[in-house]
């Protein structure tokens, strides 16, 4: 008997505490990593924060930190879906499966995957063309290199990854044919030792230009000992190795598409879309180009990021060929989102093989 | 495949760098488990060390300073593990893996404010002479003061642990400690001793990562290398010189498979990232085939009245 009546009131509490609450949207955000980590998350943290900034008391933020990829995520996810979440960043590759799970478990939440490529009903997933700042370090880089050896730490063999490794080759070699490539996978996104005797080995083995896909300044920190050598700052600028070895950075910028995305679900119009965007909507931005870089390369540089934003100029236009010597994309031919999507072979070119 | 790329000198050179560490690490933990104890909070203290040495470096601008205040950082944590151990007599593996957790815990905490910060740069040794020699200069004259404390100290244990009265005393602890006991030898004395020092090496170990050899702070910096000491431990049948063996032979598959994967050497990066693992525990398996074995009170709590 007494029982039932603290159920009973419980349930009416809870009952009214929804009501009182329903006015604010709650969003939800799963990170991978610490939301300090100085690149990947914290941008994504510092992204959301901003939507917060710009809704102010209209919306409610909710966040995990350090959930792993996996079975973790599904609890994370469920648990903030259970908790009232009307929206949930999943701000992870690794998310990807998970996310579709738990969406299935809750058709009214609204789901939003980073960097994946499935989606349903209630789940949207979006990315940033990295490639395009690629394009741009690959100008840099291959302008740069007096060794004409360029590392690269590579993290995962995911096609966001052998994208950017092919555009970056791609636009190195266009301004300096001899260049070649040195590609490091260290299975982490985030490992600074790793890293580090990573980027030493490429330096070692005669590297003067190092790009990471990979979280930490630890590579920037290599190559600063080591002197001679120049670097980029990857999802944040690190700028606090400018001028020089980072040279210039590419940095994500989430907040206009959380602001875009959190008004959607307000305003009752969101659907289930796949959104990839750029430099032209600023969700990648170039960090600046330091002094390092001689001016006329970085005229260069400077006109490849106006030609990209504009629409001008496509990264992977023809004719390029994989790296088995057969055909792409044929003179003039632009790769399409699902080509890129999929990317799963170097160009013509690259040495060693993609991990499988 | 362009195998002239790999330069031995710079990779013999670079294994030191990478070993150091896990040397550091093990070298602490073969004198804890010798004198009987099994500590796994390796990791725990290794990242506490890592910390502390970042934090007062940064503070004090004197990467020294830093590395002294990692070893106070590490022994004080393992000052909680002998507590737990020694007086209030838990389970050894059960204090070891709550180290390990509160240590991966404590330290992030205590990292939170350094994140992104870079430390004061510590300069290696440069010998005028001997380090500009040619294949020798790089392996041997121009690193960092602590990797040859590394080697020092391996050094200084086999020789105390095998020729000195203190070795003695230690060994007959964790062979038998109620013999040593009765013997007069204050067990539990011997004991704490012992694990301070392992904290301290554990520490310095951690702050290697955190001040040379990265250098930055980032959470769980220390990515397994302390687990990967204790094992070392025991595939070196607890014998330090081959402690030291094994450590180099990790680091140095660790580096060499990342210059063959620079180099483009056509064998799955899957199996090369392994490689460290099974080619070190198999080398240490076949050298441990003679004999040697774990000393005969590891693990188990000592108290005079039992």
């Amino acid at each position: 008997m007494k029982l039932t009546r603290l159920l009973a009131t419980a349930a009416v509490t809870m009952g009214l505490a929804t009501a009182a609450m329903a006015e604010k949207t709650k969003v939800g955000f799963i990170y991978v990593g610490s939301i300090n980590d100085g690149g990947w998350n914290e941008h994504h943290h510092h992204s959301a924060k901003e939507m917060v900034a710009h809704f102010g008391d209209d919306v409610e933020l909710v966040f995990q930190e350090n959930v792993a990829e996996g079975p973790d995520a599904e609890r994370a996810m469920t648990q903030m879906a259970l908790g009232g979440a009307d929206l949930i960043f999943s701000t992870s590759f690794g998310f990807m499966d998970p996310t579709i799970n738990v969406a299935k478990k809750f058709p009214k939440v609204k789901f939003e995957h980073a960097t994946g490529y499935k989606r349903a009903e209630n789940v949207s997933s979006y990315s940033a063309r990295f490639y395009e700042g690629r394009a741009i370090q690959g100008t840099i880089a291959g302008r740069m290199t007096k060794s004409n050896i360029i590392g690269y730490i590579g993290s995962f063999p995911i096609p966001e990854v052998i994208r950017g490794i092919n555009s970056a080759y791609l636009h190195a070699q266009k301004v300096n044919p001899d260049v070649q490539f040195k590609v490091i996978w260290i299975s982490a996104w985030l490992d600074p030792a790793k890293e580090a005797d990573a980027a030493k080995v490429l330096i070692e083995q005669g590297a003067d230009v190092v790009l990471q896909h990979t979280d930490s300044t630890a590579p920037l920190a290599a190559m600063k000992a080591a002197g001679n050598v120049i670097g980029f700052g990857q999802a944040a600028d690190m700028a606090e190795y400018a001028p020089h070895p980072r040279v210039s950075s590419i940095i994500d910028n989430w907040a206009p598409y959380y602001i875009a995305r959190t008004q959607a679900v307000m305003d009752g119009s969101w659907s289930s879309i796949d959104t990839w965007d750029g430099i032209s909507a600023g969700m990648v931005g170039i960090g600046e180009i330091s002094n390092a870089v001689p001016e006329e390369v970085k005229a260069e540089a400077l006109a490849m990021i106006d030609a990209i934003s504009e629409g001008t100029y496509h990264p992977f236009t023809g004719p390029i060929n994989k790296q088995d010597g057969s055909m792409w994309l044929s003179e003039g031919e632009i790769a399409d989102d699902g080509a890129l999507a999929g990317l799963n072979f170097y160009v013509e070119g690259i040495e060693g093989s993609v991990p499988n | 495949m362009d195998l002239s790329a790999i330069s031995p000198t710079l990779l013999i050179a670079s294994l030191m760098v990478a070993a150091t560490p896990l040397l550091l690490a093990a070298i602490g933990e073969l004198v804890v488990e010798k004198a009987g104890v099994l500590n796994l909070g390796v990791e725990g203290m290794m990242i506490t060390g890592a910390i502390c040495g970042f934090a007062i470096s940064v503070e004090s601008g004197s990467p020294y300073l830093g590395l002294v205040a990692a070893m106070v950082g590490g022994a004080i944590l393992s000052l909680l593990f002998a507590f737990l151990t020694q007086f209030a007599l838990a389970n050894q593996v059960a204090s070891g893996l709550a180290l390990t957790l509160f240590g991966l815990g404590l330290s992030s905490l205590m990292g939170q404010s350094y994140v992104g910060i870079k430390p004061p740069v510590m300069a290696s040794l440069h010998i005028p002479v001997l380090s500009d020699l040619p294949v020798l200069g790089p392996i041997l004259f121009s690193h960092d003061p602590v990797l040859y404390i590394g080697l020092l100290l391996t050094a200084v244990v086999y020789f105390v642990l095998k020729y000195t009265r203190t070795g003695l005393i230690l060994r007959a602890v964790g062979e038998n400690h109620e013999a040593a006991h009765a013997l007069g030898y204050h067990v539990v004395r011997v004991r704490i001793l012992a694990i301070l020092f392992g904290g301290a090496c554990a520490g310095l170990g951690g702050a290697y990562i955190s001040l040379i050899r990265v250098p930055q702070w980032t959470e769980g910096m220390t990515a397994g290398i302390g687990w990967i000491a204790l094992a070392l431990v025991v595939f070196a049948s607890w014998k330090p010189w081959r402690v030291l063996l094994g450590a180099y032979l990790f680091g140095g598959i660790n580096v060499l498979q990342l210059n063959l994967q620079a180099a483009g050497v056509a064998i799955p990066v899957e199996y090369l990232a392994m490689s460290p693992y099974l080619i070190t525990i198999l080398v240490l398996v076949i050298l441990s085939a003679d004999k040697g074995g774990a000393p005969a009170s590891l693990g188990r709590s000592f108290h005079a009245s039992h």
